[in-house]
């Protein structure tokens, strides 16, 4: 590990230290069953580790998981492509019909057509996910300046070519800055579609402990919501780091 | 031999790009190409590597008809030549693995090639990482890993410092001497066109017409930079330039 790789992870420490501190601070000065403190709230996390909050995590992994590699699979290849004038004028329309409307209210939508299952979720996260995926891939495939496109053309570059070494790699780095903001937004959106319907996830874990005035079950949840939004920001990152190294 | 025969250009917005260029090069042949900015040179460029089509006129290699990318042509452009995203070696390596060369054969002659332009121990950089001289020599490295009985060069030096464009354009004109390849360099520098053209194709402001063909015999010596003949060449040149203008 580089000094400042070890530096970098230091920084962290301390901004998490900082940050458990402000809150043991305020549960001090509030002495509220509303704001317990950490460590209770940590005893809190072990003794629901012990009954469900495991799985309630892996459920709520498994559906925003899905639902962003659904976003992506779709709003990559439609982003890219709208590289061709034919398709852009035909995808253009679209989001900008759609892409303004806060896709949350189609939720009643999409609980007629799919049910209240999981499926519904998914589909409701993945939505919103692949509309801020899909304008930024397309900003991007859009902008690669044409002398690339030419300089690879030259070589006797085909189609399939064009989209392998210029316009994906381009976009990647792009994608990826959409990909964070979808990643918190996805996990908000996770909350809200767990909060119904459902009896499983931290959604529900953290709706139901706050019905019951269960605090530091409450708490228990929030902490895995952060530790979930987490996860998916540090995996993001390493891929980040392998493939734009040239950034 | 290229052959360029009353090429026009007009853009589809209705600029005029170039208008009746007619010239030849021939083979082994160098052949500068010099106009002020905005005058044609690079669409000319595109136009000779098949990419772009002309709106009028033809472009012909050995008598046939460029209407796509020539296989023995490579180009090699000032900015946008390198891809940013790809390694020194992957950049070499690119035309070669588009033309679907063994993985075997592709290693082989990237490396020779790297080791040969002082490239070797670079290879996995990324272009940043690199100075601008030597961008341009894996840029070269690039056109050459192709083996192309043709190099279209459109101001491959113009970005870099006085010392570092001498030394790749002694590199260049050692290059053309030996492998015998046929050139086309587009430049704005006067000496560069008369270090390197053995003929010197002159343009009009746009649209860019021929205004002057200018023979250059005394070249192809790296020597020739300091010779009598080479000054009186440039201002034979520059004088046929402003001319024009
Ligand atoms: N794709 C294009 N569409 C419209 N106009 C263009 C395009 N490419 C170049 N031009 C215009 O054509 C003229 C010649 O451009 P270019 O060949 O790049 O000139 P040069 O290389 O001599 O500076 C310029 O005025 C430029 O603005
Ligand atoms: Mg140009």
């Amino acid at each position: 590990m580089s000094r400042s790789e070890k530096k970098h992870k230091l920084s962290y420490l301390i901004a998490a230290f900082l940050l458990i501190l402000a809150w043991s601070v305020i549960s001090h000065l509030l002495n509220s069953p509303a704001v317990p403190s950490p460590h209770l709230v940590f005893l809190s996390f072990i003794q629901q580790l012990e009954r469900d909050l495991i799985t309630h995590f892996l459920i709520s992994a498994y559906r925003v998981v899905y639902s962003i590699l659904l976003a992506l699979s779709l709003a990559i290849p439609i982003g890219l492509t709208t590289h061709e004038k034919v398709v852009d004028s035909f995808v253009a329309p679209f989001i900008y019909l759609l892409y303004p409307i806060p896709h949350i209210v189609f939720l009643p939508l999409i609980v007629i057509f799919f049910g209240i299952g999981d499926l519904s979720k998914i589909i409701l996260i993945a939505m919103i996910v692949f509309f801020q995926v899909l304008v930024t891939t397309r900003d991007a495939a859009r902008s690669v300046n044409k002398y690339y496109i030419y300089s690879l053309l030259s070589l006797g570059a085909n189609k399939k070519d064009i989209y392998i070494h210029v316009i994906f790699p381009f976009a990647l780095p792009k994608i990826i800055t959409a990909m964070r903001i979808g990643i918190g937004t996805s996990i908000a959106v996770l909350f809200f579609a767990e909060s119904f319907a459902t009896t499983k996830g931290l959604g529900y874990l953290i709706m139901d402990s706050w019905s019951r005035a269960d605090y530091p079950s409450l708490y228990a949840g929030i902490v895995s919501m952060a530790i979930l939004g987490f996860i998916l920001y540090l995996i993001l990152e390493l891929v980040e780091r392998r493939v734009c190294k040239w950034m | 031999m290229i052959e360029a025969l009353n090429v026009s250009m007009v853009y589809p917005n209705g600029i005029k790009a170039l208008k009746n260029v007619t010239f030849s090069v021939e083979k082994g042949e160098s052949c500068s190409i010099i106009g002020p900015s905005g005058c044609g040179k690079t669409t000319l460029l595109f136009i000779f590597s098949g990419i772009l089509k002309p709106t009028n006129g033809r472009v012909l290699i050995d008598g046939k008809e460029v209407v796509s990318p020539p296989k023995n042509a490579a180009l090699i452009l000032q900015d946008f030549g390198l891809f940013p995203w790809k390694t020194v070696y992957e950049n070499v390596c690119l035309g070669l693995k588009i033309r679907k060369v063994n993985k075997k054969e592709q290693k082989k002659i990237v490396e020779s090639l790297l080791k040969n332009l002082g490239l070797m121990e670079f290879k996995n950089y990324y272009p940043k990482e690199l100075s601008g001289g030597m961008q341009q020599r894996v840029a070269i490295a690039r056109a050459l890993a192709l083996n192309p009985d043709i190099m279209l060069m459109d101001e491959p030096f113009s970005s870099l410092d006085a010392l570092t464009r001498e030394k790749l354009q002694n590199f260049l004109l050692e290059l053309q001497n030996r492998d015998n390849i046929t050139t086309i360099l587009v430049t704005h520098s006067i000496e560069e066109a008369v270090f390197l053209g053995r003929r010197i194709v002159i343009l009009s402001p746009r649209p860019g017409k021929v205004v002057k063909i200018v023979d250059n015999q005394g070249m192809g010596d790296v020597d020739y930079r300091n010779k009598r003949e080479f000054f009186e060449k440039c201002r034979e040149v520059r004088k046929s330039i402003s001319l024009a203008i």
